[in-house]
């Protein structure tokens, strides 16, 4: 279908592109392992915070590749801000390009990036002696998990990168939605630590969907189903804020 | 069979109507030039008819198509190249190219072989492979330009395609444009600045003034609608009764359209043998020293003036601040 297809091409584009970005590259290996590292050394010593892992970095591996993946995804928009600056969107505009396509192959391209920085984590947390209890099917639940977590915040990016098209702007919203989603969510903390209140709003954060399905398949495996809801869960986030981003090409249309 | 039709179109930015009714029609195989100042409408113009803008009212139909109702079968007709580059830096210029035709579904062998007859079309067979982030101006543009033409639209967008070229590269897309439209089947609207750009290559041209067409012909028909000459008179020592030296042209019989700019006096007589020495014995008589006189045929330069009232070179300078 021309709409698959054409994602296909979007997505090539862009991997391309910034595969061409040494210095972006690097990025993208360096910050998640400085964030595993920094937060594992910050956090050690604090004993209650394992919720039942053998160690605090096995607890904070997934939290790490959920917080990587969730961030990856939020600013991720930044790159439709400079198509836009660019006149690249116009030019795929005025030519029979799906709106939906030009949105949902920078969804699918955070998407890809956040599995290959979970990939990386995970191999780095090996050599930290983190183990991966829920074996190949764990492995996969992380990566599906961490890729749908980028997915859905991209998608959501992207639509607020097409109604304020401006960096500047971009960067406070992003901001402003990204670091209470964080704090709302067992990235850093096991859920029985925190207070009820928090424990309540988290089950409605998108981000804590990704952290509960990766944290029970490194730490436990087993219980299944409940890590599928998740996923399914962040599936439908996904399909929503991709649409929404969609939509959000009718208020850039209208301000040319 | 007109392959653009555009009828009073409106369209309104917050404080700036953009389009204030533009009508105009253009035939299959013409190439039309859209002319006019800064901010008179062109671009919001194009951009409605490669269906990005959507006009407030009006109608506009491209290759038979309603831009409004069907932009999906207008886009596959049509070849925008905007007002600004819309090359992707970080891709190579096939690269940009090729994803191009892939958005208008083509693939395989054709669309390669189209790439590369484009490539060499425009002269960027050497630089195809380099990123696009390193082509100089010109070269951006003239990818643009490719671009445009991959899928092998019916009609083509040029809007200010030569802004911002040097001498050298402007006269080359000239002859690049007057190619392309001598492939019969190619209807190309450009926009410009440049008056004698749209007249060396439009056959016919509307001047577009504050979201209007006021003037609609070939440059012929139009500088024919010009009857008489342009004198100017250079004074020598003006000393800020230019206006003065208006009034008194103004008296000479047969002066029309008297205007002063800076140093100069311009008017539009009807024949300008006769009319010199009755200006220069006038402004003599006034006090005026005279430094120098000149008289030409109408240009559009003049067509733009007469029909709006204004200065077109002048006021595109003023809008370039
Ligand atoms: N996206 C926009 N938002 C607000 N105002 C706009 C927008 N686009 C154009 N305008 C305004 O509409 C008017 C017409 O602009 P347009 O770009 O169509 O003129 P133009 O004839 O192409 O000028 P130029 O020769 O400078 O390219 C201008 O006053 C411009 O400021
Ligand atoms: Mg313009």
């Amino acid at each position: 279908m021309q709409v698959i297809r054409q994602t296909g091409w979007m997505v090539v584009r862009q991997a391309r592109n910034l595969a061409r970005e040494p210095i972006w590259i690097a990025m993208m290996v360096i910050q998640p392992l400085v964030w595993l590292l920094l937060y594992g050394q910050l956090f050690s010593r604090v004993g209650q915070l394992r919720g039942g892992a053998s160690s605090y970095i096995e607890f904070l591996t997934p939290g790490i590749v959920c917080m990587n993946a969730f961030f990856g995804g939020s600013w991720s928009g930044m790159a439709m801000i400079t198509d836009l600056n660019r006149h690249v969107v116009d030019r795929f505009l005025a030519a029979p390009a799906s709106r939906f396509a030009i949105v949902f192959s920078q969804v699918v391209r955070a998407g890809i990036t956040a599995v290959l920085q979970a990939l990386l984590l995970l191999v780095v947390g090996l050599a930290l002696g983190v183990r991966v209890h829920g074996g190949v099917l764990g492995w996969l639940v992380v990566f599906a998990a961490t890729g749908l977590l980028a997915a859905a915040f991209a998608g959501f990016s992207h639509g607020i990168a097409l109604l304020v098209r401006k960096e500047a702007s971009m960067i406070a919203t992003a901001n402003f939605i990204g670091l209470p989603l964080m704090f709302i969510s067992a990235i850093l903390i096991p859920t029985a630590s925190m207070p009820p209140w928090i424990k309540t709003l988290s089950r409605f954060n998108p981000v804590n969907w990704g952290v509960e399905a990766s944290r029970n398949a490194i730490l436990t495996g087993g219980n299944w189903g409940a890590s599928g809801v998740y996923l399914l869960l962040l599936v439908a986030a996904t399909a929503v804020t991709s649409l929404f981003a969609t939509w959000c090409f009718r208020s850039y249309q209208r301000s040319i | 069979m007109d392959a653009i039709v555009v009828e009073e179109l409106r369209k309104r930015y917050k404080t700036v109507q953009a389009m204030d009714g533009v009508s105009f029609a253009v035939r299959e195989g013409e190439v039309f030039g859209l002319l006019g100042p800064n901010g008179a409408g062109k671009s919001t113009t194009v951009r409605t008819l490669a269906t990005l803008t959507q006009p407030d009212s009006g109608h506009a139909l491209v290759a038979g198509e309603d831009v409004v109702r069907h932009p999906n079968r207008v886009r596959r007709s049509i070849g925008y190249v905007a007002q600004d580059s819309g090359v992707d830096w970080e891709a190579t210029g096939r690269e940009n190219l090729m994803l191009q035709g892939r958005i208008h579904a083509m693939s395989g062998t054709p669309l390669r072989s189209r790439v590369g007859e484009l490539l060499e079309l425009v002269g960027l067979q050497d630089a195809a492979d380099r990123q696009a982030r390193n082509y100089s101006g010109g070269m951006k543009r003239r990818l643009d330009i490719a671009i445009g033409l991959v899928h092998r639209p019916r009609v083509l967008f040029l809007d200010e395609p030569t802004t911002g070229l040097d001498p050298e590269a402007r006269a080359a897309m000239w002859v690049e444009v007057e190619r392309l439209a001598s492939q019969e089947s190619l209807t190309i609207l450009l926009t410009t600045h440049y008056l004698e750009e749209a007249d060396r290559l439009a056959e016919r041209v509307a001047i577009v003034s504050r979201g209007k067409v006021v003037v609609e012909g070939t440059p012929t028909e139009l500088k024919a609608g010009l009857r008489g000459e342009l004198v100017t008179v250079d004074l020598a020592d003006a000393n800020g009764r230019a206006h003065e030296a208006v009034s008194v042209v103004h008296l000479v019989e047969g002066a029309s359209e008297v205007v002063a700019e800076g140093q100069q006096v311009r008017a539009r007589v009807p024949n300008g043998a006769k009319a010199i020495p009755l200006i220069l014995s006038a402004l003599e008589e006034r006090g005026f020293p005279v430094s120098a006189v000149t008289t030409a045929r109408p240009s559009l330069d003049d067509v733009y003036l007469h029909y709006t009232g204004r200065d077109f070179s002048r006021e595109d300078q003023e809008g370039n601040r």
